[in-house]
């Protein structure tokens, strides 16, 4: 084979393997997971185990059957689950308890505002 | 941790995902096969490394990050396979992902030349194809590459080679049996 051969391959290769965007959709659910997620303190955080929820379509999956639609939408979503923290905090039987609980209540609030 | 050294720790974290989105995505997409379990293991990507940030930020020494999320991406969609106990269902299926991935003009350009490729990736060997697709679809260099997979930067290079030069001979047969 010759290296001009192996250059045009490679070529080829790189236009089959082209970069794949993302949906909308999961960008704005990602966004708004990890910025709840940040929120958290760090104390709940420490001891916040992954194995817990370790499927996250059991908690987030249901919120892709439909976009979140616009910016507004996730702020909506954002601000109404920061409003809820303390009493989520309170009800909580500890930090994994918490971080489930405000997971759910990121795709609660989702639902939310897509059946409207 | 004080407050101010977690919100730089967050603002971070949201650069870091915000320049490898479509990097994760992209390596989801083409190592699982189909969109669904790409947004899953997209998710369950950014929500470890989140979790790990603060450590592998301490660790990285001022190296990118990128290897270190595409190893982690790796590693779930390993889990995901063996807790299946199967390959994925609709590997790169080539006609959804030529017209969902590619431009009208590469399509007009050699449409049956990227299917056959794409098919041909499918069929190597798990460790050829995941190198492919870190050099090809998210332009990684041999030391990111050789740092995603735990290897070594002279046994990615001859790995790479490899997988190119197999891939190249499966394009050929595909080819001359058409």
């Amino acid at each position: 084979m010759s290296s001009d051969t192996f250059g045009d391959f490679e070529h080829l290769l790189k236009r089959a393997l082209t970069p794949v965007e993302p949906p909308a959709d999961l960008g704005l659910r990602l966004e708004s997971t990890l910025t709840e997620l940040t929120e958290l303190a760090q104390d709940e955080l420490e001891s916040w185990e992954l194995g817990a929820m370790r499927d996250p379509r059991n908690w987030v999956r249901p919120v892709a059957a439909a976009a979140i639609g616009t910016t507004a939408g996730a702020a909506l979503v954002l601000l109404r689950v920061r409003q809820q923290h303390r009493r989520r905090a309170a009800r909580s039987s500890g930090p994994i308890d918490l971080a489930e609980r405000t997971l759910h209540a990121v795709a609660d609030e989702t639902r939310r505002i897509l059946d409207r | 941790m004080p407050d101010a050294d977690k919100a730089k720790r967050d603002a971070d974290f949201a650069e870091l995902y915000r320049a490898h989105l479509k990097d994760v995505y992209s390596y989801a997409y083409y190592r699982v096969g189909n969109h669904h379990d790409a947004e899953d293991l997209t998710e369950q990507t950014f929500l470890q490394a989140y979790r790990h940030f603060e450590r592998a930020q301490a660790e990285s020494d001022g190296r990118p990050m990128r290897p270190w999320l595409i190893r982690i991406a790796h590693n779930l969609a390993a889990n995901l396979y063996r807790d299946r106990s199967r390959k994925p269902q609709t590997s790169i299926e080539d006609s959804e992902t030529l017209s969902a991935t590619h431009t009208t003009e590469d399509l007009v350009e050699g449409r049956d030349e990227l299917a056959r490729i794409l098919e041909g990736v499918k069929e190597l060997p798990d460790d050829r194809r995941e190198a492919l697709i870190m050099r090809f679809a998210l332009g990684m260099d041999n030391r990111e590459i050789a740092r995603a997979m735990g290897r070594t930067d002279g046994a990615t290079k001859v790995l790479l080679h490899r997988a190119i030069k197999q891939l190249e001979e499966i394009v050929a047969t595909q080819s001359g049996g058409r």
